[in-house]
């Protein structure tokens, strides 16, 4: 067994250990589990969370807690929007999640590069792209980051690395395991996150992609967040073997198990991730526990899951947790908090004014963007 | 975008039109070239056709009423789009002067009136769009703004081909009495420009279907027919009609053979005027599906008597008979009037090149026509031997269709039985029959003299759409003079 | 000009890009220390080594997908599929990801990408590993499909598309890579793509043929000069974009049409082919357009019914007779 194999079997045994940001992976979702053990184990999270607070900045912890509040009210908008038929098509909301791409995407650095699925709207703007573009692109405007021609499940911004939203289940995950593989041909130090929800999982372009990429030692992170459900069907219903994690077994490839309710234990998962992919060229699978508080799109019925489910999980609402902490931590007071949310609302409301504002993409462009001239 | 339709100059002199009546009305859809009024003119009623393809969205003045040239009297249009704004201006008596201005500017240039104010028009790119009569536009854009009269050229665009490809050739199926014609398109569009009439060729493609060769070989005996033409002064050649539509004759890559008379006669298609059109309308509704007049003539026949029996006394086996000499005389005629050698064709009037003369031969239970292809260029003789077989042949009801279908013109004589004058029902498509009636011995005075001469009265009908008075009084006169003279059969 | 055969003229092309461009790699099942299961790579894993000539596993979507990543990135893959039957198990990654791409992002990538291998009839081996998916790709706007069929062609071809920003499905056919035939020693020898080429000039019929139809529609045109019937023979070599223009240009001077292709007739690109001609040359057609397709049916293994699923020159022949009306 080479170096690397053993290194992998460790990051698999950490996972067990109980340190920081792993929990007990043998606890089965549809088993109830016993409110009394779960209760003590949400309280030690938050201790580890306000440890975490501890190790980092202040404005760093504000520029998370901003994000993810961007992302949430973002969201609401588009909902607003949505149901005035501003937006047409998909929209598939990312309230509830915001910790997974903010986390997440707090641990990278400017130019390595992100993909993601057809949710994408808070990966974009977490990545750094402005509400103004994304919001422009729901509307259909010539001023969307993809000119209006990509909507919803298509934003994508070149110059910052943000390679795309992708529209069909697991599609970017080769894509992604492509752009690891340039950077490691060229011989960069970048690193790729890649994107997905647990239900790619069950498409063979994961497994065949997590193949190739310890295979040719490719430094992809691979990021599935599990928010339970594939549309409407649980997780129960569609994987045999539940531990998503677990599935980087077969391809010997590191893993982790994350509590995406957490943006500080995300953030140092992926952390860990790009270290070892920046450094030995090798990739990550995190599995990432979330929960989305909406609808699969704005479409869903929503008759698979019960009120009670949604609100056990939203008390523990990645937003709330978290500035719980930073308040009891010291970071932040109502006044900072109200001052955040004044330049949230701010920034969702000029995004919605120049979305209505940017004209309709012109008549011709329908016939542009289709191949590239040399 | 909607365009306006202007009262259009319809002829040189005309300051101002009355619309007769509207042929299309508001909401209705409109085509390019299609006819959407009528004009009164200060000298007619012409049709005005759309020159725009579109909804008529609007009429702005009602029938009856007169407009000066150049005011907008409709627009058309999109059926959603907003037309407001033309319509005011419609109102605008400066609008008009303008267009007025611009039209007689153009006429003062010395291009010929409407046509080429629509060049102008076009060609300026206003959107003011005039509608015209149906005579082809000379000029460049009032070209295509026509319709109909433009076959596609092999320089033209592919995909704009379609629409008058098939020109002559399928306006001509269409009218046919027999099955649905089946053409390549290609061969229909040869036969458009070559005036060929597709109905007169057999297909030599699957199910007869008429194919590419086939029309070349049409060419090539029409090119041969010309060039026998051409090499028989006699056939008065001052007088045969224009050859354009021959365009094989132009570029003459083939040898020069025996002139055709297998099939019908080659001819060329030449546009019914719009007053025809009219002439044609009117006297079919007033009197019949083809309006008939007669004209009567007296023809001394002495000299054509002592030919006849010159010729049958040098040899006795030609055997030919006054009628023989009647076809050749008509048919010499008939080349040199080709107006009457011609038949109505709805949307044109066709004028055959060779004279194929129907000769009208009374059988056990009726009547039928044999006809003497090309006797312009037969010989009496070979006349006379014909028409002896062809009448033989009919009388035992052996005659193929080809051999008594296709005359450009019959004669029917009675005079045998009889009968000294009397008209004769025209056997259509053709424009004229010649009613023959005996030949009598007759009192008449001569250079003050009373004389004794063998008088013969004929009487021609005519289909007025194609043949008015005068013209058929020209034919007449030269047959008269040629019959009273054969002798000019030599000059 | 040397006179070689269509698997060397490819080789060439694919050695020449690969020492003309760092960006160009080649990646695909056998490619390298196997050789190539059709022996086009043969060298280059020697010549260039595992970083840019890359064996995968047998996992044609994984692979196509990581080809199209690393278009979106600046690379310039050449993906080798072992036969396009297998690319089927890539076309969501061709079509979906690498075809609108740069659409959906409003321009804002290029995918300079080259799909490769052979594809068309093979030598029995029945149903799934014998058929012809140019329609397929060529349905899709954002991709370019390319069919050579002769050497030159192939060589000239293969270093434009691999030079094209765009994703190009580049056909080979299995059973022409032994076919021989002259390649230009110029430096840098390249064609266009997009442009048909006119293999043999005629006056009374126009032959269509792509790929492994050019071959037989020259001995067919050969047949019909004995017949006293002059044929055109029009190889388009590019499916998108195709030179419509040129085989118009053919129909107006011949009047009549065959379209000759081994796939089958149903949706083909001998039905597109036939509906341009119809929409645009109408009125110069004297007969209609006639197709000789593959049968329409799965390919089958017994040699004598796999001969009688491919169109050959009688067939061909008997087409062009139809056309020009000689029967």
């Amino acid at each position: 067994m080479n170096k690397e194999a053993t290194q992998t079997k460790a990051n698999a045994t950490q996972k067990r250990s109980g340190s920081a940001g792993v929990i007990e992976k043998e606890t089965p979702a549809e088993e109830q589990p016993d409110p009394a053990v779960l209760t003590k184990e949400h309280a030690e999270r938050k201790e580890e969370q306000k440890g975490r607070i501890q190790e980092l900045d202040r404005d760093t912890l504000l520029h998370l807690l901003y994000q993810m509040i961007l992302i949430r009210r973002f969201e609401e908008k588009s909902a607003e929007a949505y149901s005035l038929g501003k937006i047409g098509g998909f929209c598939h909301l990312y309230i509830g999640q915001e910790a997974v791409a903010v986390g997440a995407l707090s641990a990278l650095r400017p130019d390595d590069y992100v993909l993601t699925s057809y949710r994408d709207h808070g990966h974009a703007l977490a990545k750094g792209m402005s509400a103004d573009e994304v919001m422009a692109e729901l509307y259909g405007k010539a001023g969307g980051c993809s000119a209006g021609k990509g909507g919803s499940m298509h934003m994508f911004d070149v110059g910052l690395n943000f390679l795309g939203g992708h529209g069909i289940v697991g599609g970017q995950i080769p894509l992604g395991t492509g752009v690891a593989f340039a950077t490691k041909y060229k011989g960069t130090d970048q690193v790729t996150l890649c994107f997905f929800g647990e239900a790619a999982v069950n498409q063979g372009a994961f497994h065949e992609s997590l193949n190739m990429a310890q295979l040719w030692k490719l430094p992809c992170i691979y990021v599935c967040e599990n928010n339970q459900y594939g549309m409407g069907t649980s997780l129960e219903r569609a994987m045999s073997l539940r531990d998503v994690s677990q599935k980087a077994c077969a391809y010997d490839l590191a893993s982790e198990f994350v509590d995406g309710m957490d943006v500080l234990a995300v953030r140092a998962a992926v952390e860990r991730a790009v270290e070892r992919g920046r450094k030995q060229y090798l990739p990550t699978l995190l599995e990432i526990r979330t929960y989305r508080f909406m609808g699969h799109s704005m479409s869903d019925p929503g008759n698979y899951r019960t009120r009670a489910e949604i609100e056990k999980y939203q008390e523990r609402d990645p937003i709330k947790l978290f500035i719980a902490s930073l308040k009891e931590q010291g970071v932040l007071d109502d006044q900072g908090l109200a001052q955040i949310e004044d330049r949230v609302r701010a920034e969702v409301e000029q995004s919605v004014k120049f979305a209505e504002e940017s004209p309709l993409p012109a008549p011709e462009e329908l016939f542009t963007d289709v191949y590239a001239e040399q | 975008m909607a365009t306006q339709v202007v009262m259009p100059k319809l002829s040189p002199t005309m300051e101002e039109g009355q619309l007769s009546r509207w042929l299309k009305k508001e909401g209705d859809q409109v085509s390019v070239g299609e006819p959407i009024a009528e004009v009164d003119t200060d000298k007619a009623t012409m049709e005005m056709q759309a020159l725009s393809s579109g909804v008529l969205r609007k009429i702005l003045i009602q029938e009856g009423e007169s407009a000066p040239l150049g005011q907008i009297i409709a627009i058309i249009g999109d059926a959603e789009e907003d037309i407001s704004a033309l319509v005011g201006k419609a109102g605008s008596p400066q609008e008009a002067a303008k267009t007025k201005e611009r039209i007689e500017s153009s006429v003062e240039a010395g291009q010929d009136g409407a046509q080429a104010e629509m060049a102008g028009v076009v060609a300026e790119g206003a959107r003011t769009q005039a509608t015209i009569q149906g005579e082809p536009i000379k000029g460049d854009t009032g070209a295509q703004a026509s319709q109909g009269q433009q076959q596609p050229t092999a320089q033209g665009g592919p995909t704009t081909a379609s629409a008058g490809g098939n020109g002559s050739g399928t306006a001509e199926s269409a009218q046919g009495d027999g099955g649905r014609l089946i053409v390549s398109p290609i061969a229909a569009r040869m036969a458009a420009e070559a005036g060929i009439n597709l109905r007169s060729l057999s297909g030599s493609g699957p199910g007869g279907r008429i194919i590419k060769r086939d029309i070349e070989a049409a060419i090539n005996s029409g090119k041969q027919a010309a060039a026998e033409q051409e090499a028989a002064p006699a056939a008065a050649a001052a007088t045969a009609p224009p050859q354009r539509h021959l365009r094989a004759v132009e570029t003459g890559a083939q040898p020069a053979g025996l002139p055709s008379m297998e099939g019908p006669a080659p001819y060329r298609d030449e546009p019914t005027s719009v007053m025809r059109q009219t002439i044609a309308r009117r006297l079919v509704t007033s009197i019949g599906p083809v309006p008939h007049f007669f004209l009567t003539t007296e023809i001394e026949m002495d000299k054509a008597a002592e030919i006849r029996r010159s010729i049958n006394e040098i040899d006795p086996e030609l055997k030919v008979s006054i009628n023989d000499l009647i076809i050749k005389v008509a048919a010499v005629s008939l080349i040199q009037h080709p107006q009457v050698n011609a038949s109505f064709q709805d949307k044109a009037v066709r004028y055959y090149e060779r004279a194929d003369i129907g000769v009208a031969v009374a059988i056990e239970d009726g009547l039928i026509t044999p006809v003497i292809r090309g006797a312009e260029r037969k010989s009496l003789g070979e006349i006379a031997a014909e028409v002896r077989e062809l009448a033989e042949r009919a009388r035992s009801r052996k005659l193929m269709p080809d051999e008594y279908t296709g005359a450009t013109f019959s004669i029917s004589n009675l005079g045998m039985m009889g009968i000294d004058e009397f008209t004769a029902v025209i056997n259509p498509p053709e424009a004229a029959i010649l009613a023959v009636g005996s030949m009598t011995p007759k009192a008449v005075v001569r250079n003050g003299e009373v004389v004794v001469r063998q008088i013969m009265r004929v009487t021609m009908s005519c289909d007025h759409r194609v043949i008015d008075g005068a013209t058929g009084a020209r034919f007449l006169q030269t047959f008269k003079k040629i019959l009273e003279n054969p002798l000019l059969l030599m000059a | 000009m040397a006179v070689i055969t269509m698997r060397e003229a490819l080789n060439q092309a694919l050695r020449e890009e690969l020492t003309r461009d760092e960006n160009v790699f080649l990646m695909g099942e056998e490619v390298a220390a196997y050789q190539g299961a059709y022996k086009v790579t043969k060298g280059l894993l020697e010549e260039f080594g595992d970083k840019r000539v890359i064996d995968t596993p047998i996992t044609e979507l994984g692979f196509a997908g990581l080809g199209v990543g690393a278009a979106m990135v600046g690379l310039r893959p050449v993906i080798e599929f072992m036969t396009f039957n297998f690319s089927i198990l890539a076309t969501d990654q061709i079509i979906n990801s690498a075809a609108k791409m740069r659409y959906m992002s409003g321009g804002q990538f290029k995918i300079p990408i080259v799909f490769r291998g052979p594809g068309g009839s093979a030598y029995q081996v029945s149903s799934q590993h014998s058929q012809a998916l140019e329609s397929w790709y060529a349905y899709f706007p954002g991709v370019k499909v390319v069919m050579p069929s002769t050497p030159a062609d192939a060589k000239g071809l293969l270093k434009t598309a691999i030079r094209d920003d765009n994703p190009v499905v580049f056909i080979e056919q299995e059973r022409m890579y032994g076919n021989k035939g002259e390649v230009p020693d110029t430096e840098d020898f390249t064609i266009p793509l997009g442009v048909a080429d006119i293999k043999r000039e005629g006056s009374d019929v126009t032959i269509v043929a792509r790929s492994l139809m050019v071959p037989v529609a020259l001995k067919a045109a050969e047949e019909m000069e004995k017949q006293g019937v002059s044929c055109e023979v029009i190889d388009p070599r590019t499916i998108r974009p195709l030179d419509i223009e040129t085989i118009i240009k053919s129909v107006q001077k011949t009047n009549r049409v065959v379209v000759a292709e081994e796939s089958h007739p149903f949706c083909g690109v001998g039905a597109e082919i036939s509906a341009e001609i119809t929409e645009r040359a109408f009125d110069y057609l004297d007969a209609p357009v006639r197709r000789v397709s593959g049968a329409d049916v799965p390919m089958p293994y017994a040699k004598n019914l796999e001969k009688l699923a491919i169109p050959d020159v009688q067939q061909i022949v008997a087409a062009v007779r139809e056309v020009a009306y000689l029967d």
